[in-house]
């Protein structure tokens, strides 16, 4: 069986970002699988800008992002399988993939990456009543259909969702000249970037339907019209309510779920929360020597947080694999979730408190030589003017102040130096808390 | 003039045009839509019923118990998935354990073997899942589960690999009897045929009509489902059925062959024959049911509904007969549960019937009774796998990830015959777009490799019926001819890199 150090599992910004980091932290072996052709993810079918303005103070397209770690690959040398799917992973960190050239085969792994992506929640997830037309398309696969293919997928659109991606479509459909009739929020909020609904909804006179959602799509053969209704406080269609619109066209942009197939084959354990592993601060889950970064873990806004995150795997289980060659610190493979950075005892755990949707890293062990951490996290509502807290041991560690917070966009919460030599040990609780006026 | 038009490539059209096929008679196999098993076959439930629902004496209790034993040995030939899991008629109260007590009698009147009721512990050993409210059920251990249409579609295969003619797309608009038999019409022309079997499902009547008075007619029942991921379907081991009441057999879970779990379906009378919209109102209903039947079902795990629509005849029982009026005319109608049981026997009896009339049928000696075996690439071997691979590499890539299917299956799907022309007829045959991401990521390519496959562009690709277009036509960058020279140099410059020309 072949051996390598590190294995990378997706080649979108994700994977390519973790295994420039481990290269460039001085593995030697590595191995990036990519199922398409070519490398980039799903940011070769973002043709619209607003990449990289944190990451390379620069405002580019999807493609010249990725282009970016494409070429930074290429110089650094990773070697990479395009066109090849791994099929499963074992706790042991063997890799099981095929491909059209070498058939089935196994890679035995020092470390594995893991950096799947996620997929769009479709129709059936969220369970839209109505006949079973043409004419239904989840936000991204007309994405590819329309900037990959070059194809157009309709011409009177209704969307349902305010995804991020649905808001771009909204936008781009527009552009090839289609008609997007509205776009409704099931919530009395948008889903997605407040930037992404002014420069893709208001600036080009597409309405925005808040607290709507579709409840019967209508046609035989292609779509002819979905009814729709107002929605309640609790999200749910009022009856009685209902108005049919014409359209030929139904786009979803119903949110996203972290692809966690081949964690799960491979004994990784998930937070319910997220969807995604339960990571540490270097991205370990909680098998030993197996990272995870980018939308597998926590659906992301901003790709630019996406290769940050990537990073910190990419160092981590380049830590693991020098680590176990006796460079680095020790890593004890056999006890399940143990930081290679000389981290010692019991974890400290990251709870989502009050008003959170979740917290990452959800766990803490040592600090790798960080200078800091950051956590990611959500609210599960709107928020004006708050504060976001990191509290330790009945003291507040750590408190910033948000002017507004909303679902759609991650906050991130730098803990420095200073913060984190108050960590004693116990667990860490962040909370929202909504200030007066 | 062929010999027999059999009308409608259902379940029951294509097994009775695949058992004709071993005879020495030239048959078309018609169907109004754009392919095989598009109507009640494509909606059900998939249960292979052990034969104690129905009441003594009738068509539906005779063929459900001579067809049951039918499917392995079909199955085998047609090589299409069929495991028999047994089922459970479960009792959550006393009055419902009378129900299982009759159905136990009932089924013993019937001939079906094996029948016994277990207690709530052996019940719940079977069925650690199971509401801890049961006590008691009627096992059947014959009972099965099938892809309906998988098998039909096989069946439609065979019958044309044996001399069938397969005609889609046409909708019967008249038939009229002449000297020697019958003239079909339809807006695709005429067939002429020594006799016609109506196999037409709920429009059974409607065809039965334009040739002969009216005998019966058939009202659609509604059935809705819910599908969930392939996690759910380890959550129990057999068919659970809920005792029945004078609504019918009740919403059940199962598993099916391929690992989901199915829930439901409900029963409603509806207008007209074609209504398949799925309602919020009766698929809560379908999942309060369940709930009966376990706390534990995860909705959140749903990744599809449907609905289906059931051939109910007013006649309460099959109807398989030659009409006496009009002699050559021969309807299988009112075919309803246990239909897709019952197929394979029914199949048998209109050979026989038709026998009859003809005064014997000549076999063909050239008769293959087997499908060309299908690959199901997961299932095989590592070293299968790559002898396959090496021979056709095409099976190393992976277009479906959450069914895990090759583009060499695909194409496999289209080049047969009746092969797919549709991308439900692609999900149909071999699953691409079954799973969780619901053909979000693969959907694309399996419309590529239609069109490639079938020679033409990606718009005329639809997705089932033939005005079901999926693409509107080509974006307006297409249109340009010549890329600005800084594109092609870049390409060219990331192609050698991913070594790709």
């Amino acid at each position: 069986m072949e051996k390598v150090d590190i294995v990378v599992i997706g080649g979108g910004p994700a994977g390519m970002a973790a295994a420039v980091a481990a290269r460039e932290a001085g593995v030697e072996k590595i191995l990036l699988i990519e199922r398409d052709w070519e490398l980039g993810g799903i940011l070769q079918q973002c043709i619209h800008n607003g990449f990289g303005l944190h990451r390379f103070k620069e405002d580019l397209t999807g493609p010249e992002f990725s282009e970016r770690y494409i070429r930074r690959m290429a110089e650094l040398n990773v070697p990479c399988k395009l066109d090849t799917t791994v099929l499963e992973i074992t706790g042991s960190r063997e890799v099981l993939y095929i491909n059209a050239e070498e058939g089935v085969r196994t890679v035995a792994a020092g470390a594995i990456v893991l950096a799947m992506g996620c997929r769009e929640r479709s129709r059936g997830a969220i369970n839209i009543p109505g006949s079973r037309p043409a004419g239904v398309f989840t936000a991204g696969t007309a994405q590819r259909l329309i900037n990959i293919e070059g194809y157009m997928v309709g011409r009177r659109i209704m969307m349902l969702g305010t995804g991020d991606i649905g808001l771009i479509m909204a936008r781009r459909l527009t552009l090839e000249g289609a008609e997007v009739i509205a776009v409704l929020a099931r919530k009395p909020y948008p889903g997605g970037l407040m930037r992404n609904v002014v420069q893709c909804l208001y600036d080009y006179d597409i309405p925005l339907l808040l607290r709507h959602t579709i409840v019967e799509i209508q046609g035989k053969e292609r779509v002819t019209g979905v009814l729709v209704a107002e929605t309640d406080e609790n999200s749910r269609p009022i009856p009685g309510s209902e108005e049919l619109y014409e359209c030929d066209t139904v786009i979803l942009s119903v949110g996203l779920i972290p692809e966690n197939e081949l964690s799960l084959s491979a004994g990784v354990k998930l937070d319910p929360h997220t969807g995604g592993p339960i990571v540490d601060e270097s991205r370990q889950t909680s098998v030993a020597g197996i990272y995870a970064c980018g939308n597998v873990v926590h659906v992301h806004d901003l790709v630019d947080f996406v290769v940050e995150e990537s990073e910190l795997a990419g160092r981590g289980a380049a830590g693991f694999v020098l680590g176990a060659d006796g460079v680095g610190g020790t890593a004890d493979a056999g006890s399940g979730a143990v930081g290679a950075g000389g981290a010692e005892g019991a974890p400290v755990h990251l709870l989502p408190g009050e008003g959170l949707k979740y917290v990452v890293p959800q766990r803490m062990r040592g600090i790798n030589g960080e200078e800091r951490l950051d956590l990611f996290l959500r609210v599960n509502r709107v928020y004006g003017q708050s504060h976001i807290e990191v509290k330790g041991g009945g003291e507040v560690l750590k408190r910033v102040k948000r002017s507004c917070m909303n679902p759609g966009e991650m906050e991130r919460v730098r803990l420095n130096k200073s913060a984190m030599e108050k960590i004693d040990g116990s667990d860490l609780v962040i909370d929202a808390v909504e200030v007066g006026e | 003039m062929i010999d027999v038009a059999i009308v409608g490539a259902g379940v029951i059209g294509t097994l009775v045009a695949r058992e004709l096929s071993r005879f020495k008679l030239e048959v078309a196999l018609l169907d109004s839509s754009n392919d095989v098993a598009n109507g009640s076959t494509k909606a059900n439930s998939g249960i292979i019923h052990a034969g104690y629902d129905a009441e003594p004496g009738t068509s539906k209790a005779r063929f459900n118990v001579l067809g049951n034993p039918l499917f392995d040995a079909l199955c085998d030939q047609l090589d299409v998935q069929f495991k028999r899991i047994g089922s459970l008629v479960v009792a959550f109260s006393r009055s419902e354990r009378g129900t299982v007590e009759q159905l136990y009698r009932r089924g013993v009147r019937n001939g079906v073997g094996e029948l016994r009721i277990i207690e709530r512990e052996e019940l719940l050993s079977l069925e650690p899942n199971l509401d801890d409210t049961a006590l008691c059920a009627l096992h059947a251990p014959q009972a099965g589960i099938i892809d309906p249409w998988e098998i039909a579609v096989a069946a439609a295969e065979n019958g044309a690999d044996n001399g069938v003619q397969i005609l889609l797309n046409f909708l019967v608009e008249a038939i009229e009897r002449s000297n020697e038999g019958f003239r079909i019409l339809g807006p695709s022309g005429e067939i002429r045929a020594r006799r016609v079997i109506n196999c037409a499902g709920v429009f059974a009547d409607r065809i039965h009509e334009m040739v002969a008075p009216p005998a019966f007619s058939i009202t659609a029942r509604k059935g809705q489902y819910f599908v969930l991921d392939k996690a759910a379907g380890e959550l129990f081991n057999h068919v659970i059925f809920q005792c029945p009441t004078e609504a019918g057999k009740g919403v059940l879970v199962t598993r099916s062959v391929h690992g989901n779990l199915l829930v439901g379906p409900d029963a409603q009378e509806i207008e007209g024959r074609e209504n398949l919209s799925t309602t919020r109102d009766r698929l809560d209903f379908v999942r309060r049911s369940a709930a009966k039947i376990s706390k534990q079902i995860p909705f959140g795990e749903v990744i599809r509904s449907f609905s289906g629509l059931r051939a109910t005849p007013n006649t309460k029982d099959f109807i398989i007969e030659e009409s006496e009026q009009v002699p050559g005319f021969i309807d299988v109608a009112g075919i309803e549960s246990p239909g897709l049981t019952a197929a394979p026997a029914i199949a048998h009896h209109v050979r026989d019937l038709l026998a009859g009339a003809a005064g014997g049928l000549e076999e063909r000696k050239e008769f293959n009774p087997l499908r060309r075996r299908v690959v199901r690439f997961m299932d095989l071997t590592e070293e299968r796998k790559n002898e396959l691979i090496r021979k056709d590499s095409r099976f190393g890539r992976i277009i479906c990830r959450c069914e895990s299917v090759t583009e060499g299956e695909i194409v496999d799907a289209i080049q047969r015959k009746v092969g797919a022309r549709t991308v439900d007829g692609v999900k149909k045959r071999v699953r691409p777009g079954m799973g969780r991401c619901q053909g979000g990521f693969c959907g694309p390519q399996v419309l590529k490799i239609l069109a490639r496959e079938l020679g033409k562009d990606a718009t005329e690709i639809v997705k089932n019926e033939i005005d079901s277009y999926i693409l509107t036509g080509p974006t307006k960058c297409c249109e340009v001819e010549d890329l600005p020279v800084g594109i092609n140099a870049l390409a060219e410059e990331k192609a050698g890199y991913h070594g790709k020309g």
